[in-house]
Order: structure tokens, then C-alpha cells, then sequence
């Protein structure tokens, strides 16, 4: 197993399902990934599919591990020239909230730039949803 | 959070992990003048911060730097529209003074 090549971590005031739905729904993919984002229905062994810009669903990757609502890694590899990246999405629930870990790794550094920004701003913005939807809850 | 980054040597050592991420204690502790013992308790506070994160790899511990805390500062001063008058003013800033580093201040 190779390095990571970052690893992220956040705790989100949510449950642990809904945190589950929330990563791998189509508005984070779509936040994330941007134009073109990721599909599949996150089985293990599934397909990860991204739409490319004629407008056809290509596979570029592979769901290896799927234990709703703990566990969640898949692989994704843009160019054919490039080694693939994996990354890994791992919940733990705790008192009041759910630790949120992500580990990323083989991506080749010019890739990791690009992406480490996206991720930050991701998460940032996963937190801010499920923990106002929370919100919405008491106040309704 | 703050508090973990009121501390020059705890910047530095986030400084380390910024330019390569994911260092055992024993590469951290090359880098600094500091000993074994004060490095591992500066990064157990940034750990508690949750602005360091470690992981297992075999045998070795790698300690990653956590930037999500930081952005979620960001984003909670910053509205979105502040972003690229902010980023002229530090680019700005980082070109008149150069790459000079933390210390040059201090």
C-alpha cells in the first residue's frame, strides 16, 4: 500500500446515515467533481462512471469497498497514462457528531493539487449542509 | 484552534508538513531544532486542534496537515465576494516582501 497522499479529517454534528447519503449523493459528486462528476450506485464491484464532454458515461473506475454507513473507497484514474487514485471515506460516529476521515493516495502530484483544494472546499461545505439541516429540524 | 497556532515552533512544524505531507516524528524532528520530546507535545496539541491527523502505515505513524479547520474559518470571516480582493492584497504582499519566511518577522 502506498503513502497517502493527504488525509483529511472533520467532525460533522449529523448522523451517521445521513452523512452516508450525503457523500454519496449526486450534489456532493456534482460539488466535487465539478462539470463532469462521478456515478455509480456504490456497491462494491460497481463501476465509477463520469459523463465525458460528448456526453457518454465512461468508466474510469472501481467501488472496492462499500459498508454503508462506515466505509467507502473507490478508485478513479482520469488519463490513461496516469496511475490510478483511490480514495477512502471513513465514518465513525461520536457523541454529538460523526468523524469524517478521507484518505487519499497513488495520485500523482499534479493531480493532488488540483484536488486538495476541491476537497477542503468540499468538505467545508458538506459540514455547513447537514449541520443546517439540523438546524432546520429543531427550528421546525 | 488558536491557541495550537499561537506557538512559532507549532507553526513551523505545520510549515514542515505543508511542503511534504505526511512525516514520521523522526523526519519532523530532523528539520527543527527542537528535541524528540518537544516536537511529539507540540504535535499533540495540533492533533487535539484536529490541524494535524495522523495515520498507520506498517510500522510508521505519518502526520498529516489538516487543512479543513482552517478553512472553515475561512469560510465563516470570509464572505466569497472578499476572496480576490483578498488574495491581490496577500499576493501583494508576498511579492513585495519576497519569500521571506515567518522568522524574518518575528
Amino acid at each position: 500500500m502506498s503513502k497517502p497522499t493527504f488525509v483529511y479529517v472533520t467532525h460533522i454534528a449529523t448522523t451517521i446515515e445521513q452523512l452516508w447519503e450525503a457523500i454519496t449523493s449526486e450534489a456532493f459528486m456534482q460539488q466535487y467533481w465539478g462539470e463532469r462528476p462521478l456515478q455509480s450506485d456504490w456497491q462494491e464491484g460497481s463501476t465509477v462512471e463520469q459523463v465525458n464532454s460528448a456526453g457518454e458515461s465512461q468508466t474510469i473506475g472501481e467501488v472496492l469497498q462499500s459498508e454503508p454507513p462506515h466505509q467507502l473507497s473507490y478508485t478513479f484514474q482520469f488519463f490513461d497514462h496516469t496511475q490510478p487514485a483511490r480514495v477512502r471515506f471513513l465514518l465513525e460516529p461520536s457523541e454529538h457528531q460523526v468523524k469524517l476521515t478521507v484518505i487519499h493516495d497513488r495520485l500523482e502530484a499534479q493531480s493532488y493539487l488540483s484536488n486538495s483544494d476541491r476537497w477542503t472546499l468540499c468538505l467545508g461545505e458538506l459540514k455547513r449542509l447537514l449541520e443546517l439541516e439540523s438546524m432546520l429540524v429543531y427550528v421546525a | 484552534m488558536f491557541k495550537a497556532l499561537s506557538d512559532p515552533s507549532r507553526r513551523k512544524l505545520l510549515d514542515q508538513l505543508y511542503s511534504h505531507n505526511g512525516q514520521t516524528l523522526g523526519e519532523l524532528c530532523e528539520h527543527l531544532a527542537m528535541t524528540r520530546q518537544a516536537v511529539s507535545k507540540h504535535l499533540a496539541v495540533l492533533e487535539t486542534a484536529n490541524l494535524v491527523v495522523t495515520v498507520w502505515q506498517g510500522r510508521e505513524k505519518l502526520h498529516y496537515l489538516n487543512p479543513v479547520p482552517i478553512q472553515e474559518i475561512y469560510d465563516r470571516w470570509l464572505s466569497k465576494y472578499d476572496r480576490s480582493q483578498l488574495d491581490a492584497l496577500s499576493q501583494l504582499k508576498r511579492t513585495l516582501e519576497g519569500n521571506s519566511q515567518e522568522t524574518d518577522h518575528e
